[in-house]
C-alpha cells in the first residue's frame, strides 16, 4: 500500500517512531560526606538533595520540592566542615570534597531553638508535623512563658508597610490575633503563620502568578498582606487556593474544614483521600477528595503530579459543592 | 510545554479556561519563550503577551486572513521549512497560490491587527527553534471551523513546527474527558479507537466481538440530531450528562424541538434545564467522584477516575444504569466492571491496547498510542513526518478561503457579541453554581467604556440586547480589554441571562459546531419600569459596522 496521497479518514494512519524526549544536559557528579557517608550526586543538587540520596530524613518547614527555596526558616541547617554559620541544606549547593554534619549536637542545638522561638510565637495547633519535630529535637517553648494575650482584630494590620512603630508588647505582628474571615472558600489565620513565604511563592512566579500577597512590614511588624491590606475579596486573589496547598502550619485553611473545626468535627481519622480526575476543564488536574462522613471535606493536588504539580484553580479546588448538595 | 520558544494562543484564554495548562505556559515565559495570543479581547491570558505587539486583536471570524497573511508574509521572506513541505506535505503549490493575495495591508484592512504585528508574529513563528500553536473555542466555534483549524494546521506545516519535542500544535479540550469521549466512539463516524465505521474490515472486528451488526453509514452529530427533529426524522432522545437545552445556540429553537420530541430521557447528575424537559429522568451518579473509569485530557493522556465517595441512595453509576436498560430490552450485558469494559477496549482499540489498569495506575496514566505492554506512550503526535522517507500518507496543506461571520452586522444589529468563560465557572454553571465563589460576576453584558458613554449607562445598569433571534436584559459591566462595538457574554448564567437565546444556531458541516462566537446584535439601555419584558425600545442604538 503506498500513502502518496492524502490521507484517507476511513484508513488508520500507521505507527511512526516513538517520540523520544530530548535527555537532559548531562551533569558532572559531585562527591562529598555526609555523616561518615560518602555519596555523589549531580552538580547542581542541594545539600538537602544528598542527605535525602542516602536517606538521611532533614526536617524542613518553608522548603517544598514544587517552590524555589528562600531558606527563611532555618529548621533544615546543617554544619559544614570549614564554614563559620550553619548553612540551609534546602538552598546550599553540595561541592566536591565537602563534609557534611546534619546530626551535631550545634545542628541539633540551633534547631531546637528554631523551634522553640517559633513555637512560643505561634500557635501551632494545626501543625502536626511541627509537634514531630519538637519531639526529636526536645524543644519546648514553654520555657519562654505563657503567650501574651491576642491582640484586638485588625490590630497587627495598622502598622502601615515601610513604617518601624514599636513592638506591640513585644509580641509579633503574626502573634495572636483574630482569623480573618472574608470569604466562603478559606480563612487566613496570621496566629498560626511562620512567614515561610510559601504562600508568597506559590501566589507568585512558582505558581500562579497572581501576586495578590506579598511581605509587608519588618521586623516585628512582618506579615503576609494583600495590597493595602484589603479583605480578599477585594484584592487580587483568584482563589486558587494553592497557598492553602503549601501552608505548613494551617494559618492559611479551607473554610470547609475550618467550619469543621470549630464545630469539633474534623476527624482525619474519619477521613479518606482518593486520587481522581478534575470534572472541569480538559487539563486533566489529578484531585486528591478528602470525604468525612460521605460528604467531601476539602480537595487537595498530589505534589509529584505531572500536570499540576501540586496546583490547581478555584473551579478544581473549590467546584466540589454540587457534589455535597444533592439531595 | 516548558521547553518551547515561542507559544501562540488563538482564539484562547487559557488563563481562566485552563488555568494550570496555564502554569506551565507561565513556566516556558519565565523561562524566555514568548508568548504571542490572537484574540479579539485583551484577555487575562493576552496581558502575558510580547508586551506592546504580542496581543492580536483582530476582528471577530477573521481568523483565516490573519493565517493566510501570516503565510504569505514567511513565503515572501523565506522563512518556510522547504525540506520538511518537500518530505511530508502535499498540496503546497495550491496552498502558496491561495495565500498570495492575502498581503499584511490587505490583512490589516480585514483582521484590523496592525500589519507590523501581523509581520512581527510571522517572522518569529518560522524563526523560532520551537512554536507550540494552540487554540480553543475562538477557533471552533465558528460556522467555518474546520476551515479556521485548517488554516492554523497550514502555518504548522509551513514551519515545520509539528511533530518535533516542545513543537506542535494544540487544541486545548474545554472538558474533561471530551477527547476520551471521543476516543471511545461518542462520535458520529467512529468506533472506539478513533476507527473509522464506514471501513468495512474494523467494524466487522466490532460486530465479531459485540455479536450485533452495527450500521455502516456514519450518524448525525448534535446540530444533525437538531435538524433531524425538525424535519421530524428524530421522535426521540436519550441524553447523558449534558444540558443542551441551555447550551445550545438558539435557545427558543433548540427548547422547542427538546419539548416536541415524543420521547426525552435524561440521565444527569443534577436537575438540569433539559432533564425538566424530560418524560424519563435517571439520576447518575457523578462520576468524576462516584465511580471507576478512565477520562482522557488535552494531552490524550488516559487518566484513571476513582470513586471518593458513594452516591445519595437511589443514584446509580450511570454503566450500571446502561446494562439495566439493555437488560430491560432484552440484552443482558453482565455487571462488567470499569477494568473489564476498559479491557475490552484494549482488545478492539490498537492505541489503547498497551494500556494495562496495572500501568493506568503505576504510571499515573499513559498517553495514546499505546501499543503493547512495552510501548512508552506517545509525548507527541505525528513523529512520523520527519522520517525519511515520510511514514505513511502526507500531511495535506488545505487552501482555505475568507469567510465571515454568518450572522451579518447591519445598522439594525451593529454590535458584535462574542462569548467566552470566566475562571470560576464552567459551561452552563449547573455544577459551578453551587459553589460561593467571591469572583462570581454574575450574567452581564460587557462593553468597552466607549460604548457605555455612547449608551449613555454606567456599569450595573440594566441594557436589552436583541439578536435577530432572540432578546434578553442584562446588567452592564465594563471591559477596557473589548474593543469598542464588541461586546462580551458567558453561558455560565441561564437562569439569569439566557445569552443562547441570542445566538446563532450557524454550524460547521464538518464539526456541527454552532457560532457561539459572532451574533449580531443591538444594544439599548432599559428604564428600570421597563424591566418587565417590554421588547419595543428602540432609542440609541449603536453604529459600528465591525467589530
Amino acid at each position: 500500500m503506498t500513502f502518496q496521497d492524502a490521507p484517507d479518514a476511513k484508513i488508520p494512519v500507521p505507527r511512526g517512531p516513538v517520540p523520544v524526549v530530548p535527555p537532559p544536559r548531562p551533569r558532572r557528579a559531585v562527591e562529598l560526606t555526609i555523616d561518615g557517608q560518602s555519596v555523589a550526586v549531580p552538580e547542581g543538587a542541594t545539600l538537602l538533595e544528598a542527605a535525602r540520596q542516602i536517606g538521611i530524613d532533614t526536617p524542613t518547614l518553608c522548603f517544598l520540592e514544587n517552590l524555589t527555596p528562600v531558606n527563611v526558616c532555618r529548621i533544615c541547617v546543617v554544619e559544614v566542615e570549614g564554614s563559620r554559620t550553619l548553612v540551609p541544606a534546602c538552598s546550599r549547593k553540595a561541592e566536591p570534597g565537602m563534609v557534611v554534619h546534619t546530626d551535631s549536637e550545634r545542628v541539633r542545638l540551633s534547631r531546637r531553638m528554631v523551634l522553640e522561638l517559633l513555637g512560643s510565637s505561634v500557635d501551632l495547633s494545626t501543625a502536626p508535623q511541627i509537634a514531630g519535630y519538637m519531639e526529636r529535637y526536645d524543644a519546648h517553648p514553654e520555657r519562654f512563658g505563657p503567650p501574651a494575650p491576642p491582640a484586638r482584630d485588625h490590630e497587627r494590620d495598622l502598622a502601615r508597610p515601610g513604617h518601624h512603630p514599636a513592638p506591640h508588647n513585644g509580641q509579633t505582628a503574626t502573634g495572636g490575633q483574630p482569623v480573618k474571615v472574608d470569604n466562603e472558600l478559606y480563612v487566613r489565620d496570621y496566629s498560626k503563620c511562620i512567614l515561610c513565604y510559601k504562600c508568597v511563592e506559590a501566589c507568585g512566579t512558582d505558581a500562579q502568578n497572581t501576586f495578590a500577597i506579598a511581605l509587608a512590614g519588618r521586623g516585628f511588624e512582618a506579615r503576609i498582606s494583600t495590597e493595602y491590606d484589603v479583605p480578599l475579596p477585594d484584592s487580587a486573589c483568584v482563589y486558587c487556593g494553592n497557598c492553602i496547598g503549601v501552608c505548613p502550619t494551617g494559618a492559611l485553611m479551607f473554610k470547609s474544614e475550618f467550619d469543621l473545626r470549630q464545630a469539633e468535627a474534623w476527624d482525619e481519622s474519619r477521613q479518606t483521600a482518593t486520587d481522581t480526575i478534575c470534572p472541569y476543564c480538559g487539563v486533566g488536574c489529578t484531585l486528591t477528595v478528602h470525604v468525612q462522613d460521605e460528604k467531601i471535606v476539602k480537595v487537595t493536588s498530589p505534589i509529584d503530579h505531572d500536570v499540576t504539580n501540586g496546583h490547581l484553580c478555584i473551579k478544581g479546588r473549590f467546584g466540589w459543592e454540587f457534589v455535597n448538595r444533592r439531595e | 510545554m516548558e521547553e518551547t520558544d515561542l507559544v501562540i494562543l488563538w482564539g484562547s484564554n487559557a488563563r481562566e479556561a485552563h488555568p494550570i495548562f496555564f502554569h506551565h505556559v507561565l513556566k516556558a515565559i519565565h523561562r524566555g519563550a514568548r508568548l504571542y495570543a490572537v484574540d479579539p479581547r485583551k484577555t487575562t491570558s493576552a496581558q502575558w503577551a510580547v508586551p506592546g505587539t504580542g496581543h492580536l486583536p483582530l476582528y471577530v471570524g477573521t481568523d483565516i486572513p490573519l493565517a493566510n497573511a501570516i503565510a504569505r508574509e514567511i513565503l515572501a521572506a523565506g522563512l518556510e521549512n522547504r525540506s520538511f513541505i518537500e518530505n511530508a506535505t502535499s498540496g503546497f503549490e495550491e496552498y502558496r497560490r491561495s495565500v498570495e493575495p492575502w498581503t499584511l495591508e490587505r490583512a490589516e484592512l480585514i483582521t484590523g491587527v496592525p500589519a507590523e504585528q501581523i509581520r512581527e508574529l510571522a517572522h518569529a513563528y518560522a524563526r523560532a527553534d520551537r512554536a507550540v500553536l494552540c487554540w480553543t473555542l475562538g477557533i471552533t466555534e465558528h460556522h467555518n471551523a474546520v476551515d479556521n483549524v485548517r488554516a492554523l494546521i497550514n502555518l504548522s506545516l509551513l514551519t515545520g513546527h509539528v511533530g518535533r519535542y516542545g513543537s506542535g500544535v494544540c487544541p486545548l479540550r474545554g472538558q474533561n474527558n471530551v477527547q476520551g469521549g471521543g476516543d471511545m466512539g461518542a462520535l458520529p463516524d467512529r468506533l472506539p479507537g478513533f476507527q473509522h465505521v464506514e471501513n468495512d474490515a474494523l467494524r466487522a472486528k466490532f460486530e465479531r466481538v459485540w455479536g450485533v451488526a452495527i450500521p455502516p453509514k456514519g450518524g448525525w452529530h448534535l446540530s444533525g440530531m437538531f435538524e433531524a427533529m425538525e424535519h421530524g426524522e428524530m421522535t426521540a432522545l436519550y441524553v447523558i450528562g449534558e444540558n443542551p437545552a441551555n447550551s445550545e445556540a438558539d435557545q427558543h429553537r433548540t427548547v422547542r424541538l427538546l419539548s416536541g420530541l415524543e420521547t426525552l430521557v435524561v440521565q444527569d447528575m443534577l436537575l438540569t434545564a433539559t432533564a425538566e424537559l424530560a418524560d424519563v429522568v435517571l439520576p447518575a451518579a457523578a462520576g468524576w467522584c462516584e465511580s471507576e473509569g478512565t477520562v482522557t485530557n488535552s494531552e490524550r493522556r488516559v487518566q484513571r477516575v476513582r470513586q471518593a465517595l458513594p452516591p445519595p441512595p437511589g443514584v446509580r453509576d450511570d454503566v450500571e444504569i446502561l446494562c439495566d436498560l439493555a437488560r430491560r430490552m432484552g440484552h443482558d450485558l453482565g455487571n462488567p466492571t470499569a477494568e473489564e469494559l476498559w479491557n475490552e477496549l484494549r482488545a478492539l482499540s490498537p492505541a489503547h491496547a498497551g494500556m494495562s489498569w496495572t500501568r493506568l495506575e503505576a504510571e499515573d496514566g499513559l498517553q495514546w498510542p499505546c501499543y503493547d505492554e512495552s510501548h512508552p506512550g506517545e509525548l507527541y503526535l505525528h513523529g512520523r513526518l520527519w522520517a525519511r522517507p515520510v511514514i505513511g500518507p502526507r500531511a495535506p496543506f488545505k487552501a482555505v478561503e475568507h469567510d465571515p461571520p454568518v450572522d451579518e452586522l447591519t445598522d439594525e444589529f451593529p454590535i458584535r457579541l462574542t462569548t467566552g468563560r470566566h475562571l470560576d465557572s464552567y459551561n452552563t454553571g449547573v455544577q459551578t453554581g453551587l459553589f460561593a465563589s467571591p469572583m462570581r460576576k454574575g450574567g452581564t453584558v460587557d462593553l468597552h467604556p466607549e460604548d457605555g458613554w455612547r449608551l449613555g449607562v454606567a456599569e450595573g445598569d440594566r441594557v436589552r440586547v436583541t439578536s435577530r433571534r432572540g432578546s434578553v436584559v442584562a446588567p452592564v459591566r465594563f471591559d477596557s480589554g473589548l474593543r469598542p462595538g464588541l461586546a462580551f457574554m458567558t453561558l455560565h448564567y441561564p437562569d439569569q441571562v439566557a445569552t443562547n437565546e441570542l445566538t446563532i444556531d450557524a454550524v460547521d458541516p464538518g464539526s456541527g459546531t454552532s457560532e457561539f462566537k459572532a451574533t449580531a446584535v443591538r444594544i439599548e439601555p432599559v428604564e428600570n419600569a421597563q424591566l418587565a419584558g417590554k421588547q419595543e425600545t428602540h432609542g440609541s442604538a449603536l453604529h459600528r459596522p465591525r467589530a
